[in-house]
């Protein structure tokens, strides 16, 4: 199936597209380019490693730093608390694939830092679930 | 799962890579964007007369949902408009000093700039080819003035290049089309296009190149006056004595290559950045403010939706105060044109059908960020010519864009300090205010040194953090709008969907503006049979 993302948009990303030459290897960490610059960043993935750091990286933007989301016309949940996490799979594809206003991720995080993500946000913010999500489940979810 | 995007695959991002990703396959793909860009725009709308009494609910008073009502007024309809803000404009917005602009999150920003400066946060472009929003700029009387794009004074920059030098997009734009000029004349001198230039062609091609890419009589890109008209002297011609121009050294082409820099002088081959572009003269926000002038009585502000239903009789939205809550009111009018984002639609109970609500769910918002710095002077004019224009930077910030008025003012002047969208905005999102300015602050200086003695105060607006868009435009991925835009455009019952996330213009008012139209259009058609 061919693909091109609508990345014309904001007018300027667009060109600047060309010299990504660092886009997100989805099965392992993102080469770094050599030589030519990356002038866009659209995609490139997410530099920081951890549950921890990726969360209050990327996640807190919209979930804010106590995971209780935010209401303004529309609305963030919150991962505080969040019943939806109990089955690992579900925030997995979440972030692999968007759902609604959430964006996907799947093209700037690898499998790694999106296991340790869910590990991180199903193990703080007052949620207990103790099963592990392994890189080889997100594999399989892409 | 029916509200999951359609992301795209792992393959069909290689071929998204594979389209963008030569400067050869580039003018293919420009082709391709161009005959995507096209605004539909053919004038303005003429609606007849409705039935007497004829009322319609418009919601959002962004630039679709003004267009939308100033249409259906001027026809003869009764017109209400709910607006969540306090204020006309949507995303048409400028900050100015004594604006405050509170995010979700709660950080509140008490804009401190000087009388006269202001930033866009959203658009800030009006190509001369959107001729639906410049027909209301012109209608509402809206004075523009040029917004210059590319400025060959300006800066590509790479921290990897150069020593993390910044170079004019003069010489790196003359030094890649010389050299290529050389490059392929060599080659047709070979003889190794005769496949695919005939004999008669080759001379006009040599000849063409020539021309191009500046080349001297033996078909070189060489250091002299042929190149010096393009890229500029080592010393400038005068007048007078001693006034004998001195050639520059070119960037050698496997430098430029490795640099990356050839990526930044693209910019303004697009059909939207084209010369010429327009701004509004004292903020893009100018815009809104008149369209609200324009439609004050109709539109109601401060009012959150919270349930959209329809029957065969008619639409009634309820809503609340979106500062203080309380309870309920409902608005009810014959038909409804809605314009709220997709990232909060998808959020409010609505009754359409599955085909719509799947196109709603189908659309998350993009990632951007805006920070404007205040400068006690105006040193990128003073200092390094530079009036207007943009300089484009491998760092986070992306972009510089530089004041588009006031030149050569005594006074202080705004830079956008940052216009980065994708990875680098998101990150900026997750982080307080201060420290995206502190950010762009960082980099800028490592373009221009003087940031960091003449900074007075920033803004940022990180646009997932914005309470009413949740994003900064609709994120379409092909498949996505293959299988749901139509859709999204469709009538659904009493309701119709606009905005620049129901056009093939994302992220662009003219968007924004044909989808109202067109919107309106249908509307009104079923209005009549009905």
């Amino acid at each position: 199936m061919k693909t091109k993302m609508t990345i014309r948009l904001l007018a300027g990303a667009v060109l600047m597209l060309t010299a990504t030459a660092a886009l997100a290897d989805t099965a392992g960490p993102a080469p770094k380019p050599k030589g030519p610059a990356n002038f866009s960043g659209f995609f490139s993935p997410f530099p920081f490693q951890g549950g921890e750091a990726i969360y209050k990286g990327v996640c807190q933007g919209c979930h804010m730093p106590d995971a209780k989301g935010a209401v303004g016309a529309g609305a963030y949940p919150a991962l505080a608390k969040d019943e939806n996490l109990e089955t690992a799979g579900y925030p997995v594809s979440i972030v692999l694939k968007g759902q609604k206003a959430m964006p996907f991720f799947g093209m700037q995080l690898n499998d790694q830092q999106i296991a340790d993500v869910v590990n991180y946000v199903r193990t703080h913010f007052g949620n207990k679930y103790r099963d592990k999500v392994k890189p080889e489940d997100v594999k399989l979810m892409r | 799962m029916t509200d999951q995007p359609i992301a795209p695959t792992r393959r069909s991002l290689l071929s998204m890579i594979g389209v963008v990703a030569g400067s050869a396959a580039m003018y293919h793909a420009m082709t391709e964007l161009a005959l995507a860009d096209t605004s539909t725009f053919k004038g303005p709308v003429k609606l007849s007369p409705p039935a007497p009494g004829t009322s319609v609910l418009v919601l959002g008073a962004g630039i679709a949902g003004m267009v939308a009502a100033m249409e259906l007024r001027d026809a003869g309809y009764k017109v209400t408009v709910l607006e969540y803000n306090g204020r006309p404009g949507g995303r048409n917005w400028s900050l100015y000093g004594g604006d405050t602009y509170t995010e979700l999150g709660g950080f509140t920003q008490k804009v401190q700039f000087d009388a006269g400066q202001y930033i866009n946060p959203g658009p800030w472009r009006l190509p001369y080819h959107h001729q639906g929003i410049l027909h209301y700029v012109n209608r509402l009387g809206v004075a523009l003035e040029p917004f210059t794009q590319v400025n060959y004074n300006a800066y590509v920059h790479s921290t990897e290049a150069f020593g993390g030098k910044p170079q004019r997009y003069r010489t790196v734009q003359a030094d890649f089309y010389g050299q290529i000029a050389e490059l392929l004349s060599k080659t047709t001198k070979q003889g190794a296009l005769d496949q695919a230039v005939s004999k008669q062609d080759r001379d006009i091609l040599l000849a063409a190149l020539k021309e191009w890419g500046a080349l001297n009589a033996k078909h070189e890109y060489a250091k002299g006056l042929e190149a010096g008209e393009r890229r500029g002297y080592a010393s400038d011609p005068g007048g007078g004595l001693n006034s004998v121009p001195i050639a520059g050294k070119r960037i050698e082409m496997n430098d430029l290559l490795q640099s990356g820099l050839w990526a930044a002088i693209g910019a303004g081959l697009a059909y939207d950045m084209q010369s010429t572009i327009f701004q509004p003269k004292g903020g893009m926000g100018q815009i809104g403010k008149a369209f609200g002038k324009a439609l004050a009585p109709l539109i109601q502000y401060n009012c959150k939706v919270t349930e959209i239903k329809q029957d065969n009789k008619g639409v009634k939205v309820s809503y609340i105060d979106s500062r203080s809550g309380g309870t309920p009111k409902t608005a009810t009018a014959d038909w409804c044109v809605c314009t709220i984002p997709a990232s909060v639609l998808s959020q409010i109970p609505m009754n359409v059908g599955a085909p719509m609500k799947a196109a709603i769910n189908q659309i998350p918002y993009m990632a951007a960020l805006k920070v404007g710095l205040q400068m006690k002077r105006r040193f990128w004019e003073q200092d390094e010519q530079i009036y207007g224009g943009v300089t484009y930077t491998n760092q986070p910030n992306t972009m510089i864009g530089y004041p588009q008025w006031d030149f050569f003012s005594k006074g202080k002047g705004v830079l956008l300090g940052s216009y980065c969208f994708g990875t680098p905005a998101y990150i900026a999102a997750a982080k307080p205010p201060e420290e995206r300015i502190k950010d762009a602050l960082e980099y800028g200086s490592k373009i221009h040194p003087q940031y960091k003695k003449e900074y007075e105060c920033g803004v940022a607006v990180a646009w997932h953090r914005v309470p009413w868009t949740l994003g900064c435009a609709g994120f379409w991925t092909d498949e996505g709008r293959a299988a749901h835009y139509n859709n999204l455009c469709a009538l659904d019952g009493r309701i119709v969907l606009a905005g620049e996330h129901a056009s093939r213009i994302p992220a662009w008012q003219e968007g924004a503006v044909t989808s109202a139209l067109d919107a309106v259009t249908r509307l009104h058609k079923k209005a009549m049979s009905a």
